[in-house]
């Protein structure tokens, strides 16, 4: 309470604590507490059935570099990135669109977007599943031309394919919103100097919109990183990802300084992703501004 | 519709009308296959009279019925419409609170308050979930025997911890664009700070409220994996119950449940970008 603009007098001091008090209370109650206990259970062993001693240990995080989880969290990376690079394909080409779009389609278009990403998780998911059965709709088109049945379910590309489903808004959004601010000047300087139109999105496009298409790319790989039901739905056994062998330390294993571990793991990859993302950000504004200083 | 209409139809390209480009064109249809045709489909075999879900044989409501008859689908449903509700409430309090004392103070430990209201946010929700596990099983055991809706209690503390900061969030957004003079007018004339912030400041952020609830019953509803970890056997949520239904069988009447769960979706996303919409054009 030191410091500030203006001078509190009383009773807007009063008015303070009146404000912050509740949400800064829930947040360490229900949020600082039973995170800081899994923290502190990932220094511990089990003793009973649901009991943790905090020893201090750190064999927990040790196990965590067992080569069998290690494959885990490198299976996890690889399939949050292959995720990332498809939606980014597939997503790009539609935010073009939709910057360039007139006013009504545009709306629409975001429209489209949004309906599917607020739309429940679960319910997306099931809709997938029922549509790669090997009696589903995609079978039975592949079998109009004479292939298949193809046994998609439960398979690292069923995972995948649901990762991308399920993010594609992710990265849609973020990167609308960087191109809808791009300077069209810039492209058509470009297109009049000669240049052609793929020529112009590689070489002016993207380099001038990379923050963005950076951060989009966080945007989209930082969940997709986390999933649970994606995998545990869609993927079959060697689909795993983190989060559901966190799930299966809390559950059926029964070792929650494990899991605890394996979570925070999880956890510290993210915000590395996100303090990638912070620094990339002020690094790309410094560039601007040096640009606007010379 | 007739404005989606008339963008289909072809008409001459200017240098940068990428949207009237037909490789493009083509693009955006083949993304929009791809997210509707599953979605589609679903609803489609909601009302299909088979029990087997593969071919069409004729429409029927029967498997509605037949989920409106179904006690323990109900009583999820209601458990799930009562804690999306009660977290509402508490996360408009709560997220307007937070995105007001940000806003308003510079006191000690500021950075700290800030980073610890957008870390909820960026958790991994299995990471919450577990931690909401733990602190339920040892911490403060919720009582398994309470009568309804107060057996709900875990998972709606839980669900207000996830859904508030993104309150806060939507509401600060707000918050920039008040002017400040305009509450000290008011106290200038003699208003008190409550009746200042009730009549002044509150008016002005209400679109926000309405966008942060919206955000916040969405949120609430939709919420499986941070649910699957506090709830227990007799507090069961929509999604959850959906979940094992998933799990151990296929029926028509997933297809039905999971179409009234994204029907109550689109029309809250419908009513929100709306009222976006008309906030828009006010300004």
């Amino acid at each position: 309470m030191t410091g500030g603009n203006n001078r509190m007098t009383g009773s807007s001091r009063a008015t303070f604590a009146a404000v912050l008090a509740a949400p800064a209370l829930w947040l360490i109650a229900f949020f600082v507490v039973p995170m800081s206990v899994i923290w502190a259970y990932s220094f511990g062993r089990t003793l009973g059935l649901t009991e943790v001693a905090v020893t201090g240990t750190l064999a927990n995080y040790a196990r965590v570099f067992d080569p069998v989880y290690l494959m885990i969290f490198a299976k996890s990376l690889v399939f949050a990135g292959a995720t990332t690079a498809i939606c980014l394909v597939i997503g790009f080409p539609y935010a073009l669109v939709m910057t360039f779009a007139a006013q009504r389609a545009k709306v629409l278009l975001l429209l489209a977007v949004m309906l599917p990403f607020w739309t429940n998780l679960l319910v997306r998911t099931y809709a997938l599943m029922a549509v790669m059965r090997s009696e589903g709709w995609v079978n039975d088109a592949l079998g109009l031309i004479g292939l298949g049945p193809f046994e998609m379910l439960h398979t690292n590309g069923a995972v995948i394919a649901g990762l991308v489903y399920v993010h594609l808004p992710f990265i849609v959004l973020p990167l609308f919103s960087t191109l809808d601010r791009l300077d069209r000047s810039l492209i058509e300087a470009s297109l009049d100097l000669g240049a052609g139109h793929l020529r112009t999105i590689f070489q002016i496009v993207v380099p001038v919109v990379w923050p963005g298409i950076l951060s989009a790319v966080l945007l989209c790989f930082i969940p997709a990183l986390g999933s649970y039901l994606t995998p545990d739905l869609l993927g079959g056994t060697d689909s795993q990802m983190i989060a559901s062998v966190i799930e299966r330390q809390f559950k059926r294993a029964n070792d929650w300084p494990f899991g605890a571990a394996l979570s925070f793991m999880l956890l510290y990859l993210t915000l590395a992703a996100m303090a990638w993302r912070a620094l990339a950000e002020r690094r790309a504004a410094g560039r601007t501004a040096d640009r606007a200083a010379r | 519709m007739a404005g989606w209409l008339t963008w289909l139809r072809p008409r001459r390209a200017g240098p940068l009308d990428y949207a009237a480009r037909w490789p493009l064109r083509l693009w955006v249809m083949a993304v929009l296959v791809f997210l509707y045709l599953p979605l589609a489909s679903l609803v489609l075999f909601s009302f299909n009279a088979s029990r087997r879900t593969i071919r069409w044989e004729g429409f029927t409501l029967d498997w509605y019925a037949y989920m409106a008859g179904d006690d323990a689908l109900i009583g999820a449903f209601a458990n799930s419409l009562t804690i999306a509700a009660l977290s509402t409430l508490a996360s408009v309090v709560l997220g307007t609170l937070a995105a007001i004392a940000l806003w308003r103070y510079r006191f000690f430990g500021r950075g700290v308050f800030d980073g610890m209201v957008t870390l909820p946010i960026v958790v991994p929700e299995i990471c919450m979930g577990v931690a909401m596990l733990v602190f339920f099983g040892q911490i403060m055991p919720w009582p398994r025997d309470l009568a309804w809706p107060f057996d709900l209690g875990a998972i709606t503390i839980a669900h207000i911890t996830f859904s508030f900061p993104f309150v806060a969030v939507v509401v600060r957004a707000r918050l920039a664009s008040f002017n400040r003079e305009v509450e000290e007018a008011a106290r200038d004339l003699g208003a008190s700070e409550l009746r200042a912030f009730a009549d002044v400041l509150l008016p002005h952020l209400r679109p926000a409220l309405v966008s942060g609830a919206l955000l916040a019953f969405t949120l609430s509803l939709d919420d499986f994996v941070i649910t699957f970890f506090t709830a227990g056997p007799n507090t069961v949520t929509f999604p959850v119950k959906i979940y094992s239904m998933v799990r151990f069988s296929v029926t028509p009447e997933v297809n039905a449940a999971s179409t009234v769960l994204m029907a109550i979706t689109v029309v809250l996303t419908l009513i929100g970008m709306a009222l976006q919409g008309t906030d828009m054009a006010k300004r």
